[in-house]
C-alpha cells in the first residue's frame, strides 16, 4: 500500500469515528498562528522551542499525555498518560476546548477555546511541528479535530439528587465519598457542569479509562445529571 | 471450628442485657436481618441503616469479630500486604450506623415464624432476611481431601488463619521443593483468584527459593485472564509454573494429606505444600433456609430476592444470578441494588432500576496489575452482561503499574463502602 492510500485510510478512520465536524477541511494554519498567541505565554513551538511554564509543543501529535521527559506535569495528566491517553487531533481539541473538564487536575490554567473553528485552526498550526505523514506514514492524520462539546440541552438537564444518591453507590465502590484520591480520583464536590462534561467525555470514549468508559457508557443523560446533582454536595 | 468467639457488639449498651437471646430493640420498626458480614452483607447492612436513617432496624449476624477480605489475601501471600492490612472490624457499623452487630453463627431459618436461630441460643425475628454467607466446599470434591485435612492441605479460600497457614507452609518449603495447587471447577469464588495466587507464590519463591517448582492441577481447559497470566508467568517466572489443564488430566486428581502426595492423571508426586481449592457451593445457611437449588441459591435479578421465598434475599457468591462472576465487587454491587429494593418494600422509599458492575484486578508481579470488568443489567431471566473490557497482553510497564495503583485505590474504596 502506498503512502497516499494509507493516509487516505487514516482519514477515513477518523471520519468514521467522529460524530461531528468530521468532514470539515483542515483548519487554516495562518489563522491558527494567530490563535496560538493565546498560548504563547506558556508554550513554545517551532525550532528551538523549550519547556517554559507549559511544555513545548513540537512533536505533540502521537505523544502520550504527560510524555515529555523533564517536564513536571500534574498528577491528573500523568494518570491520563499512564491510562493510554495520546495527543491526536480529537483529544487535543477536546482538551483545548475545556482543559479542566478533560483532565480535572491539570495545571493548564486556561479557560478553553469554545469556538470549533479556532480549535481547528490552532490544531492545524500545531500540526506543522509534528511528524509529517509524507515522511513517516504512521504519523497522525492532519484532519481537524472533532467537536466534542456537550449539547447545551444536555447541560441544562436538572438532575434528580435522590436518584443520583442511588446511582452513586456504583461509584463509591471505588471512589471514596470522603474524597480520598489515592490511586483513584476524588469525585465529590464537583461543579455540576464539569461533572457532566467529564462523564460525557467517558461516554464518548474521549477520556480513555476502560472502567469509566464502561460505567459512563450506559448512563443516560438524565442519570449523568442526577449524579452531578448528587456529587456536587453529597452530604 | 470454635464457637467461643460468639458475643455481641451493639451500638447501644442494651445489647449486653440480652446476651443469650438478642431481641430487636425498637418494636414496631421493620426488621432486616443480614447473615454474613462480607462484601455483600456488610454493604447491604450499611446502606440500609444509612439510607433509612433509623427507620429500619438492621441486625448483622457475623461469627468473626475481625474480618479478613478474601480479595487482596493473595497479596499477603506474595508479601505485598500484611495480614493486618486486610483485617477489618465491625465497630463503625455498630457505633456510627446503629447496626446491631451480633457475633454468632446463624444455624437455622424458620420461614414460617420468620426468625433466624443462633448457635448461642435465641432467635432473631425478621421482616426481610438477607443471606450473604459466601461459600462452603462440596463434600468429596477432591478425592482424599475433606475439611479435617485443611491444616495439612489448606484451601486458604476463606481468608484469615487458612491464609496464614498457607503462607507459613510456603516459607518453610525445602530448597527446590514443590508447591501444588488443586484448582476448582466452575463456578467458584473469584475466577482469577487461583491464578493470581500462583503468581504471588511464584513471586515469593523466585526470591526465597528460586529452584522450587509450582504445579497446578486444573479441571478446566481455560480460565479468566488466561493469556495475561500465562504471559506473566512466562515473562516473570520462566520455567517455574507447570499448569496442567483438563486436556492433560488436570481434573483427574486425588490427594493423600498424610503422605503429602498428589496423584494427577495417575501419576503420583510428592509435594511440600498442597493448596486444595475444592468445588464450591453456597454458604450452608442458604441451604438450611431452603432457598438453594443444587449448590446455589437462585435469585431474581431485579432485587436479589430468592426464587424460593420473596422475603429472603441472597447476595454475592452464594447466589445464582446469571452472568456476574462471584467476586467481592459483584457482591458489593448486588448489595446496593438489594438495599434500595428492600428499603423501598419496607418504608415506601423510591426504588430505582437495578444496575450492576464488576471489575476484578489481579497482580502478576511487582507493579504488574491487570483487570477485567463488565456492566450488567437485570432481565426477567437473570443478571445479564451488557459490556466489558480486559487488559491486553503486551501492555507497557506504566499502564500495568497504574492498574496496580488503581487496585489499591479500589481496595480502600470498597472496604470503606463495606465497613464505613
Amino acid at each position: 500500500m502506498g503512502k497516499r492510500a494509507l493516509i487516505t485510510s487514516l482519514f477515513l478512520t477518523v471520519a468514521a469515528v467522529s460524530t461531528a465536524a468530521a468532514t470539515e477541511e483542515l483548519g487554516d494554519t495562518d489563522a491558527g498562528k494567530v490563535v496560538f498567541k493565546k498560548c504563547q505565554g506558556c508554550h513554545q513551538v517551532g525550532q528551538g522551542a523549550k519547556n517554559k511554564i507549559g511544555p513545548h509543543l513540537n512533536g505533540v501529535f502521537g505523544r502520550k499525555a504527560a510524555g515529555l521527559e523533564g517536564f513536571r506535569y500534574s498528577k491528573s495528566l500523568e494518570r491520563a498518560g499512564r491510562s493510554g491517553l495520546e495527543w491526536h487531533a480529537d483529544t487535543l481539541s477536546a482538551y483545548v476546548e475545556n482543559p479542566r473538564a478533560f483532565a480535572s487536575g491539570t495545571r493548564m490554567s486556561f479557560r478553553g477555546l469554545k469556538d470549533a473553528e479556532d480549535r481547528a485552526n490552532l490544531i492545524a498550526y500545531l500540526r506543522l511541528f509534528s511528524d509529517n505523514p509524507a515522511d513517516i506514514p504512521e504519523a497522525d492524520p492532519t484532519a481537524v479535530g472533532t467537536d466534542h462539546s456537550v449539547d447545551p440541552e444536555i447541560l441544562a438537564i436538572q438532575g434528580d439528587p435522590e436518584y443520583g444518591a442511588y446511582l452513586s453507590s456504583e461509584c463509591t465502590t471505588c471512589h471514596q465519598i470522603e474524597g480520598s484520591d489515592e490511586g483513584i480520583p476524588s469525585i465529590v464536590y464537583w461543579n455540576e457542569e464539569d461533572f457532566v462534561v467529564a462523564l460525557h467525555a467517558y461516554k464518548e470514549n474521549q477520556r480513555l479509562h476502560p472502567v469509566m468508559q464502561m460505567i459512563a457508557g450506559r448512563l443516560s443523560n438524565e442519570e449523568i445529571a442526577a449524579l452531578a446533582a448528587y456529587f456536587k454536595d453529597p452530604e | 471450628m470454635t464457637l467461643n468467639r460468639r458475643a455481641f457488639v451493639g451500638a447501644a449498651g442494651m445489647m449486653a442485657a440480652s446476651l443469650a437471646a438478642p431481641t430487636v430493640l425498637a418494636q414496631g420498626k421493620p426488621r432486616v436481618v443480614v447473615v454474613g458480614g462480607g462484601a455483600g452483607g456488610a454493604t447491604v447492612a450499611r446502606y440500609l441503616a444509612k439510607d433509612s436513617k433509623g427507620a429500619i432496624d438492621v441486625t448483622l449476624i457475623e461469627p468473626t469479630r475481625t474480618y479478613y477480605t478474601c480479595f487482596f489475601s493473595n497479596l499477603y501471600l506474595g508479601g505485598f500486604k500484611n495480614l493486618s492490612d486486610i483485617a477489618h472490624s465491625y465497630g463503625t457499623l455498630a457505633a456510627e450506623y446503629g447496626i446491631n452487630v451480633v457475633h454468632d453463627w446463624a444455624i437455622g431459618v424458620d420461614r414460617d415464624t420468620k426468625s433466624v436461630s443462633l448457635a448461642g441460643g435465641g432467635k432473631v425475628p425478621y421482616d426481610k432476611l438477607i443471606l450473604s454467607p459466601g461459600i462452603d466446599f462440596v463434600d468429596g470434591a477432591v478425592e482424599g481431601w475433606d475439611m479435617s485435612a485443611q491444616n495439612k492441605m489448606p484451601h486458604a479460600y476463606k481468608a484469615g488463619s487458612q491464609t496464614e497457614l498457607l503462607k507459613a507452609q510456603i516459607m518453610a518449603m525445602p530448597e527446590g521443593g514443590t508447591f501444588c495447587m488443586v484448582a476448582p471447577p466452575n463456578p467458584f469464588r473469584c475466577p482469577p483468584g487461583p491464578y493470581e495466587r500462583i503468581s504471588m507464590v511464584a513471586h515469593v519463591l523466585k526470591k526465597t527459593n528460586p529452584t522450587a517448582k509450582i504445579i497446578v492441577a486444573d479441571p478446566k481447559a481455560k480460565f479468566s485472564k488466561m493469556a495475561l497470566f500465562q504471559e506473566g508467568w512466562a515473562n516473570n517466572y520462566e520455567g517455574m509454573v507447570d499448569w496442567i489443564g483438563e486436556d492433560f488430566g488436570g481434573g483427574n486428581v486425588s490427594v493423600n494429606p498424610d503422605a503429602m502426595t498428589v496423584s494427577i492423571d495417575g501419576e503420583e508426586t510428592k509435594v511440600d505444600v498442597c493448596n486444595v481449592i475444592p468445588a464450591m457451593k453456597a454458604g450452608r445457611i442458604a441451604e438450611m433456609a431452603g432457598v438453594t437449588d443444587g449448590n446455589w441459591a437462585p435469585v431474581n435479578a431485579s432485587d436479589m430476592s430468592t426464587k424460593a421465598d420473596p422475603d429472603i434475599y441472597v447476595l454475592g457468591d452464594a447466589s445464582q444470578q446469571g452472568d456476574m462472576p462471584k467476586s467481592g465487587f459483584s457482591a458489593n454491587s448486588q448489595a446496593k441494588v438489594c438495599a434500595n429494593a428492600v428499603r423501598g418494600a419496607l418504608t415506601g422509599s423510591r426504588v430505582f432500576p437495578a444496575k450492576f458492575a464488576n471489575t476484578c484486578w489481579s497482580l502478576i508481579d511487582t507493579d504488574n496489575g491487570v483487570k477485567v470488568g463488565a456492566t450488567y443489567e437485570a432481565t426477567p431471566e437473570k443478571i445479564a452482561k451488557v459490556d466489558g473490557f480486559i487488559s491486553q497482553t503486551g501492555e507497557g510497564a506504566d499502564l500495568r503499574r497504574a492498574t496496580y495503583e488503581e487496585s489499591l485505590g479500589w481496595y480502600a474504596g470498597i472496604t470503606s463502602d463495606m465497613f464505613g
